[in-house]
């Protein structure tokens, strides 16, 4: 059964990623959009993002329930030595959540538009960003439970140039998500142009942050590319990354079908996580002086784990019907592929 | 302040914040599906523009809920890691089964909120009913477990060790139901009190008076019926304090004193150091009678509880006398209500009778505040009852003052934002949901 939670948590992590990542992307596009095209390009990722984006926060929840209810020392590990990232993250979810709301549900649209929107998309920044920074601060190996002074305890366990750059590198994901998705949302030739081109530079962001995080983590003296290409997973994961970036931008060039990059966007970035993930398993967190938490050995009793793994699967064969159909159902409503 | 104090003070702000959010989000869509039904029955626009204004507030209301209860999921872990680090495998049953429910919410949401005119009308319904389904069950886990730190069960606890965990066994413990069934009321009473008294406000003030009479009706009902059952919903929680967690139910009555014919106490003001209320009403024997069913048996005063094992009796006395006081306002109009619906139709028109639903509008959601306050407050020094003290529960890292005055300042600013909204939404009626000539 402890497996099960294992997936069940690797899958809610990777959906997170996926389907908030992208969402988290909406915000940083419309950052990174010009004055003239703001207007469009929010309107045409609310359409898009509307009706979902509630649900796509519900992977975190899943993902932090299973931890503290089956690995309590990791869940608490994490929040007492990264407590400070963790605040401004949930900030970053308060401030977001809520802006993207009001603005839609807002009776009157006046000047607070303008508000709603800044706060929307500076935190669909700072939020990706932060976790970033927390998933990086748990395999960088500062986290010290024995630190008896404020820095070491507390700071330093995040502020690294290593935790960081996965920060950005995490934003810039998330951007990369969101451009390849909206690409399929317009009918407008211009728009479609520009999405792209929004694409390519996430695109270049990502592995521009990607070649950071590497030099950071030589950097700081964490084995990254050992982790990543000692063992043929990893590898071939990321071989396998590698050549679906090139067939997606190979696809997209020749306007093919939209959801066949799609696939491709979320293929690449399952097949990172895969790679990053594989090597320490079953570790989760990476601990000063080389000691780990395990998924295993750091698992609460059977009992727990036996009836925890019993409400995930219950709840999936309730909330993964529902969930397809509602994708399905505000999909865009066009029968014309482009 | 310190750390303790501020991470306490941090933990009562989130949940009395999510609180209000999480309640309106529970009940809001029953409200709406009631209305929704009479629109498809009907086919009466105004059902129809007051399930569209309603799922306005809700949208609202819903994603403040949804924020605020994933802070709440991490500030468990922030603030509270000893605890967590024990407790998250006992009780955390409840939240994984909360966590589908939450889930199915927010998809169901999207159904509701993005369906007109997409799906059949019966299906869209139900998805608003589903909303409010999965919110009422989400509501009940997790104050099941609220009740396991009052009650805990399913462990032992052998040497500061937790054996024999059985999570069910925790879930189901003896105060889930109790604690369920109050909340679950209080709820209804809150969201439909102060809902319903907007409109009556409306009503007075002659603005959209077809519009706002309709809408009025529905949420007043519910709230009248939820403040006749709630009496006998805190009868059975009182009597389960009592049984569970004397200090608790000695604190809420100010009850220094074991003795037979142990008296109610109300108001008053409670003096811990010379062990006796002040200038309180005392009802020889009422005390006894409700906790026993007899006049005479004593019940356990603070003078059997060691000091340092009871909770503070100020804040819990008060907090318990507010919420009983506002529920026998709310109850009593409820009962002029439920006269002018069945014999007095006049009364109906009367501003009087609106007037007091106006009054009533804050009423049931300062109960609830109060009613946390009362369970919170008074289950300390514990954290979980009996078992772990809340001070050896607290995270190691300094300075969550000023983590606490930050939160403080985002929950204000959110509360503000809120009532901006919400003000403009109501403002907005003659022009989006009333308008002489509805757009179909």
């Amino acid at each position: 059964m402890i497996f099960v939670v294992m997936a069940y948590l690797w899958a809610a992590i990777l959906l997170y990623i996926l389907l908030g990542g992208a969402d988290f992307g909406a915000g940083i596009i419309e950052l990174f959009t010009s004055e003239k095209n703001k207007a469009y390009t929010r309107n045409t990722m609310y359409q898009a993002i509307g009706p979902i984006w509630e649900a796509n926060h519900m992977w975190l929840i899943i993902a932090i329930v299973v931890l503290f209810v089956g690995f309590p020392e990791i869940y608490t590990t994490i929040s007492t030595h990264l407590h400070i990232p963790l605040v401004i993250m949930l900030f970053g979810i308060i401030a977001r959540g809520t802006a993207f709301t009001f603005r839609h549900y807002d009776a009157v649209k006046d000047n607070m538009q303008k508000v709603y929107n800044r706060i929307f998309v500076y935190s669909s920044f700072v939020t990706p960003f932060f976790l970033g920074v927390i998933a990086g601060s748990a395999v960088s190996g500062r986290i010290d439970p024995e630190a008896n002074n404020f820095l070491d305890a507390y700071v330093y366990t995040w502020l690294n140039w290593f935790s960081v750059t996965v920060g950005f590198f995490t934003v810039a994901i998330c951007g990369y998500l969101a451009a390849i998705f909206i690409i399929g949302e317009t009918d407008d030739d211009n728009s479609r142009v520009r999405f792209i081109r929004k694409a390519k530079q996430m695109n270049l962001a990502a592995a521009v942050f990607g070649a950071l995080v590497f030099w950071a983590a030589h950097a700081e003296g964490i084995p990254l590319d050992k982790w990543m290409f000692d063992n043929p997973v990893g590898i071939i994961a990321i071989i396998a990354a590698v050549l679906s970036l090139g067939l997606l931008w190979y696809v997209l060039l020749k306007k093919g079908k939209v959801i066949i990059i799609r696939v491709l966007a979320g293929f690449q970035v399952t097949m990172i996580l895969l790679a990053i993930t594989i090597r320490h398993y079953p570790n989760i967190v990476i601990l000063k002086g080389g000691r780990y938490l395990s998924l295993l050995e750091h698992a609460g009793q059977e009992k727990t784990i036996h009836s925890l793994a019993m409400a995930l699967l219950l709840g999936s064969l309730l909330i993964l019907p529902a969930l397809f159909y509602l994708l399905y159902s505000f999909r865009k409503n066009d029968a014309v592929e482009h | 302040m310190n750390d303790f104090l501020a991470a306490r003070s941090q933990m009562a702000l989130s949940l009395g914040f999510h609180i209000v959010f999480s309640c309106i989000g529970m009940v809001m869509p029953f409200f709406m599906a009631v209305a929704h039904f009479l629109y498809i029955r009907t086919g009466n626009d105004i059902y129809k523009n007051i399930t569209r204004a309603w799922s306005k507030g809700v949208a609202i209301f819903f994603a403040t809920g949804a924020v605020s209860g994933t802070v709440l999921s991490f500030e468990l872990g922030l603030l509270w890691p000893e605890f967590m680090r024990h407790a998250g495998p006992i009780f955390g049953m409840p939240f994984s089964l909360e966590g589908t429910a939450f889930f199915i919410e927010a998809i169901a949401l999207g159904f509701f909120l993005y369906g007109w005119g997409r799906f059949n009308q019966w299906f869209h319904w139900i998805t608003g009913v589903v909303v409010g389904i999965s919110g009422l069950v989400s509501g009940i886990l997790v104050v099941a477990a609220n009740a396991w730190m009052n009650s805990p069960a399913g462990f032992d606890f052998v040497n500061g060790q937790y054996l024999n965990i059985d999570p069910i066994k925790a879930m189901f413990n003896d105060a889930w139901f109790s604690q369920s069934l109050h909340m679950c009321i209080a709820a209804f009473a809150a969201t439909g009190f102060a809902v319903a008294g907007i409109h009556a406000l409306m009503i007075l003030r002659k603005r959209n008076i077809a519009f706002h009479t309709t809408a009025f009706r529905i949420p007043a009902l519910f709230a009248c019926i939820a403040a006749v059952l709630q009496p006998l919903s805190g009868d059975i929680s009182a009597k389960d304090v009592a049984r569970r967690q004397p200090a608790k139910l000695a604190a809420m009555e100010a009850h220094f004193k074991t003795e037979p014919a142990s008296p109610l106490v109300i108001g008053g003001i409670p003096d811990p150091v010379a062990k006796e209320v002040k200038y309180g009403v005392e009802i020889p024997g009422l005390l006894s009678f409700m906790v026993y069913s007899d006049f005479h048996t004593p019940v356990k005063g603070l003078d059997q509880i060691p000091e340092n094992d009871q909770p503070p009796i100020a804040i819990t006395h008060y907090a318990f006398q507010i919420m009983v006081g506002l529920g026998m306002i709310m109850l009593g109009i409820a009962v002029c209500y439920f006269v002018a619906v069945i014999k007095k139709k006049s009364w109906l028109r009367m501003p009087w009778l609106l007037r007091l639903f106006v009054i009533a509008t804050p009423m049931g959601f300062i109960a609830v505040e109060a009613g946390w306050t009362v369970t919170e407050v008074g289950r300390q020094p514990w954290i979980i009852n009996g078992v772990m003290r809340t001070a050896e529960a607290v995270t190691p890292m300094p300075g969550i003052a000023y983590s606490f005055y930050i939160f403080t300042a985002v929950y204000i600013s959110l509360s503000l934002i809120v009532t901006f909204l919400l003000y403009r939404q109501i403002r907005m009626v003659p022009e989006i949901y009333d308008v002489k000539t509805p757009a179909l």
